[in-house]
């Protein structure tokens, strides 16, 4: 009797050896793709969409290689999602989060390969993740009674995030920037504040930090450019023609005449809508959505700075830096909150003119102007500045900083190490993978810069051996060095975040063994 | 295929296309609906006990599940087959009426599949293996009854309570922090039960999860949780004391539901509709005002103008909340909801301690949390994980956990876990077997056999050697009458489940026992097939 087939058509389902062979070879293969951008001397890659233009990235940030990869196999699926995550929880570290849960999955493939339960190293995995981060938070520095030193911890941690992006060259000026912006926030998380403007035109060098607000935008024409003192309104109104909002209305006429009532009668509206505005007491009005010639007209009569179609995002965020609030109705002139600042003229960034408001009244906002060469070193530019921020930003809350050049991962090996001495039974060879796992870290990081990682790696070991040591691998001279001397750091939080996330994602597909695919949903034909 | 024949040897045509039809009949009807039985059955057989394995599912649309759960596995799998699906049927009823408890009524099932092939095979009758499966498992549910234990918690002690839910999720990937997981359950249960009239509504406590943070993050909110903002960014983000509006109408201009038009001719037409259109903003808003509202809620969109005019007035607003929520935040705050601006009166209100934004992780994401509700009874769990799937697998194992706590609620009768109630019942099924007379002896003996099967699977996914392990606990219960004996799958070092603190509702075990054997009988009574070919 043949065996029944209970599965649809196309389903396919693999077991047992083999399921966990293909979720083994998925996640390795796409740990490969990205392990080569790990470190300060890591490579870029070039993603290329399928979609119209064929557009081009040039970028090594984990996250953002992962996300526009297509990939069929589940379990790198798993790791695509946990580098997603770690991109919108603590911002950096995506690389490493990958790397770390497919080095431990190729040791566990290993301890498989041993007749070893899956079981039994996840729970090794478990004690070992458990004791590597205790053995992380013992040695962690905390500097937050300490202004002054604090500031400097920032500011090595920018400098470590940045060294291995395109920033790297300038990263002394990016990591001021960087920590100018986030110190501005004063613990507030919400990057929104700070805006990024990205000038093709320049070089990197040239970007600056602008402490009041930049809006991407022209003055109308006829108007003032500048204003000091300025009274903005922020507003989110109609201004081109204010139409009837009730449902079904509808212009009926029978003559010539009363259609020109009738525009009269609008155009009396607006003006009407105008004086309003104006009766404010405003010498700027900000308007999210257009604004058409007459009103604009009418304002330049008035003297008042127009500016239409500012995007849903300048409007909150001048709305927040101005201390304004978002208007759309002008009926009561007195109870409408102004927003203020010292002086708005027009700007030249490279050949574009843009508008600058400075002398602001709330300063947590601020603008990062970004220039360089081309659209691709910017757009990596910035994803490079926002990691730097994101890092920086959950640093000020979570103040507590590691070193950084794989130190942390040798003491966590050191330790996990020692646990597996002391731990009886099969889980010692999974602590004891766990252990190397984490070395392969500070391996890959030298393997990238070209150096001699199998002597550097023994080295740091041996270095390791003492307590209390600083020793990391010091890629720019290719030696070990002492990483506290060198001002190389890293946020501890960033760190929990990979130790935790990889160890919970390496588990999640070790438990797994067997994989039954769907058969895929057919698509209708549109046509 | 048999067919009639006529006199003169022409055939009867009985069944419409009867050549496109293929056809199983007889015995070999019997064996393939039981082979397929046993093959779901295999499938989920790894997943059983704390260190069961998980299933990677992959959609038809290519998102991937991760899971252990024994009816979401078979939910999602696509299956073809005919008594596939029955055993697919199995596990959600299971689902429905126990919440727990889905893989080990598969395995059970196949199990019993397995054993009346054999008994097939000696050329016993189906049905009296169906009949002899139907004495035995009265016989195992009665025994169950017996070794049954009351169990005792008060609202005062939930340690028992927290005890059981850990056992359930102790084989989920949760297990890392079931201590956290399975206290959030049972005060959420509690807190909506009714201890006094024995129920509990589980559609009070809503499970939400978000991706990001860790899952010892996952808090238990005595309130309801709504993914939305606040409608204009300048609202305050926390309100206290407040008084909710629940609004089924949107703050734009009325749109009729019959078709109309109003026809503009004159200038002064325009004027006036223009002044209507401005006052009839202003009018919504004070009616809001009027009865005392300091939070809206509303299920629509709103107008730019009555946006700033809620701002304006210092009114907080919340727009595009779904029906479902609306109804859980109207339950929670014991407000109502108004279809109509005019029919809100101050009775009509919602009230809440405390309503409060909060912001989550690098990206934008606000969700708004109603606290401290006049009617405390609706609480939110709220899920933070690693990962969608990490998060989606932590609901199911929640609301496992949340279905155990209320059959405990509902029946505090519980019987001790890691196969030991299987066994148990077993044992008593072998000894009554002798005792009936004729070919069900065999069938019920059978059956015996078949229970053995899931303490056989624990042991089997735990590393264990299940014949020896299975044996030594079968004897040491002998020997011992005691029927706390199980498979010690987390190697703690001793096999009375009683010390171990791993148990199970009695009307879950009795209910598995009972699903699985009128599945099983179906199948049995099954003996033909018939089924369009394929072409």
């Amino acid at each position: 009797m043949a065996i029944e087939k209970i599965l649809k058509d196309d389903a396919s389902e693999e077991k047992g050896e083999r399921a966990r062979m293909a979720s083994f070879v998925g996640a390795i293969a796409i740990t490969d793709l990205v392990k080569t951008t790990l470190g300060p001397k890591g490579m870029d890659k070039i993603l290329q969409s399928t979609g119209r233009g064929h557009g081009v990235t040039v970028t090594n940030d984990g996250a953002t290689i992962l996300k526009s990869l297509h990939i069929d196999n589940p379990a790198a699926k798993v790791l695509i999602d946990i580098s997603k995550v770690q991109d919108d929880e603590v911002g950096d570290g995506t690389t490493s989060v990958v790397v770390l849960a497919g080095e431990l999955l190729r040791e566990a493939e290993k301890l498989v390969a041993a007749k070893i339960h899956p079981m039994t190293i996840i729970s090794g995995y478990r004690m070992a993740a458990e004791c590597a981060r205790n053995a992380l938070s013992q040695r962690v520095v905390d500097n937050k009674e300490n202004a002054e030193k604090f500031k400097s911890d920032l500011m090595k941690i920018a400098r470590t995030t940045l060294s291995s992006k395109i920033l790297s060259q300038d990263k002394e000026h990016f990591a001021q920037l960087a920590v100018d912006a986030v110190m501005r926030l004063k613990g507030s998380t919400n990057l929104e504040a700070i805006q990024i403007i990205k000038k093709p035109g320049g070089s990197l060098m040239d970007s600056f930090l602008d402490e009041g607000f930049i809006l991407d935008k022209k003055i109308g024409l006829g108007q003032p450019k500048r204003i000091e003192n300025a009274k903005i309104l922020v507003a989110n109104t109609a201004m081109d023609t204010d139409k009837v909002k009730i449902y079904g209305a509808r212009v009926r006429v029978d003559s010539m005449s009363k259609v020109a009532e009738i525009e009269g009668a609008e155009k009396e509206k607006m003006r009407e809508k105008v004086q309003k505005i104006i009766a404010h007491g405003i010498n700027c009005f900000v308007n999210r959505q257009l604004i058409y010639n007459f009103p604009e007209e009418l304002f330049a009569d008035a003297g008042v700075l127009a500016i239409e179609h500012a995007d849903f995002d300048g409007i909150e965020r001048l709305a927040l830096v101005t201390g304004g609030e978002i208007a759309s109705t002008f009926d009561n002139p007195e109870s409408v909150k102004i927003g203020h600042c010292k002086l708005i003229e027009e700007i030249m960034i490279g050949e574009d003119k843009s508008i600058h408001f400075s002398g602001v009244e709330m300063g947590q906002a601020c603008t990062i102007v970004l220039r360089g060469a081309s659209h691709h070193v910017l757009d990596e530019a910035e994803r490079s500045l926002h990691d730097a921020l994101c890092v920086l930003s959950q640093t000020v809350n979570d103040t507590r900083v590691l070193l950084g050049g794989g130190w942390p991962e040798m003491v966590m090996a050191k330790e996990v190490d020692e646990l597996a001495r002391k731990t009886p039974g099969k889980k010692s060879h999974a602590i004891e993978a766990f252990s190397r796992a984490l070395v392969a870290i500070p391996t890959i990081i030298a393997d990238n810069a070209g150096l001699d990682s199998a002597d550097l790696v023994a080295q740091l070991r041996a270095a390791h051996h003492k307590e209390g040591c600083n020793a990391g691998i010091d890629v720019i001279s290719g030696s070990v060095g002492d990483m506290a001397e060198l001002g190389i750091s890293e946020s501890f939080k960033v760190k929990q975040a990979v130790l935790l996330s990889a160890t919970e994602a390496a588990e999640m597909i070790l438990r797994v063994d067997e994989i039954i695919t769907c058969a895929p949903r057919q698509r209708e034909d549109r046509m | 295929m048999a067919l009639a024949f006529d006199e003169y040897g022409r055939p009867f045509i009985i069944l419409k296309e009867q050549d496109q039809k293929t056809r199983l009949r007889g015995i070999e009807a019997q064996k393939a609906n039981i082979s397929a039985g046993k093959a779901v059955a295999r499938i989920l057989r790894t997943s059983l006990g704390p260190k069961g394995m998980d299933k990677i599912l992959q959609s038809p649309d290519g998102d991937v599940t991760i899971t252990n759960d024994g009816a979401t596995i078979l939910e999602q799998m696509d299956v073809d087959n005919q008594i596939a699906k029955l055993m697919v049927e199995l596990s959600r009823s299971q689902d429905y009426e126990i919440g727990d408890g889905t893989t080990g009524v598969v395995v059970m099932a196949g199990a019993l599949l397995e054993q009346a092939e054999r008994l097939l095979e000696r050329g016993i009758h189906p049905i009296r293996v169906a009949e002899g499966y139907e004495m035995a498992s009265r016989i195992a549910v009665e025994h169950l009854e017996h070794i049954s234990k009351k169990f005792d918690f008060e609202a005062t002690n939930i340690e028992p309570l927290v005890q059981t839910c850990m056992t359930t999720l102790s084989s989920k990937i949760v297990n890392r922090c079931k201590r956290h997981l399975a206290e959030i359950s049972v005060k959420a249960v509690l807190s909506v039960a009714d201890l006094d009239r024995k129920d509990v509504n589980l559609d009070m406590i809503k499970v939400e999860g978000k991706v990001g943070g860790k899952l010892e993050d996952t808090e238990l909110i005595y309130g309801i949780t709504v993914d939305k903002d606040m409608s204009h960014p300048q609202m305050p983000k926390q309100i206290e004391d407040a008084k909710i509006a629940i609004l089924t109408c949107p703050f734009e201009p009325p749109k009729p539901k019959t078709k109309h038009k109003v026809d503009i001719d004159t200038v002064e037409k325009f004027q006036t509709l223009r002044l209507q259109e401005q006052k009839y903003f202003d009018d919504m808003v004070q009616k809001c005002k009027d009865v005392g509202a300091t939070l809206v809620i509303c299920q629509w969109g709103f107008d730019d103008e009555a946006n700033h005019l809620l701002m304006h007035r210092n009114l907080p607003a919340v727009r595009w909340v779904g029906g479902v929520e609306l109804e859980l935040i109207a339950i929670a705050t014991g407000g109502r909801i108004v279809p109509r601006f005019q029919e809100l009166t101050p009775e009509k209100l919602g009230r809440a301690g405390l309503v409060r934004e909060k912001s989550f992780g690098t990206t934008k994401d606000k969700m708004l949390y109603i606290e401290h509700c006049a009617n405390s009874r609706a609480v939110t769990i709220f899920i933070r994980g690693g990962n969608k799937m990490m998060i989606e697998e932590t609901k199911r194992s929640i609301h496992d956990a949340l279905c155990v706590a209320r059959n405990l609620i509902r029946n505090n009768s519980i019987v001790y876990g890691g196969g030991s109630a299987e066994i148990s019942c077993s044992i008593a099924v072998e000894a009554a077997a002798d005792k009936y007379p004729g070919v069900e002896q065999y069938a019920i003996r059978a059956f015996a056999d078949a229970l053995d099967s899931v303490p056989m699977a624990l042991a089997e996914n735990s590393g264990l050697q299940p014949i020896e392990t299975l044996s030594a606990v079968k004897s040491q219960q002998i020997k011992e009458n005691n029927p706390h004996y199980g498979i010690d799958c987390n190697d703690v070092g001793t096999n009375n489940m009683r010390q171990q603190d791993v148990f199970e509702t009695l009307i879950g075990k009795q209910q598995q026992i009972l699903l699985a054997t009128q599945v099983v009988k179906m199948i049995l009574k099954i003996d033909d097939v018939i089924s369009p070919s394929d072409y």
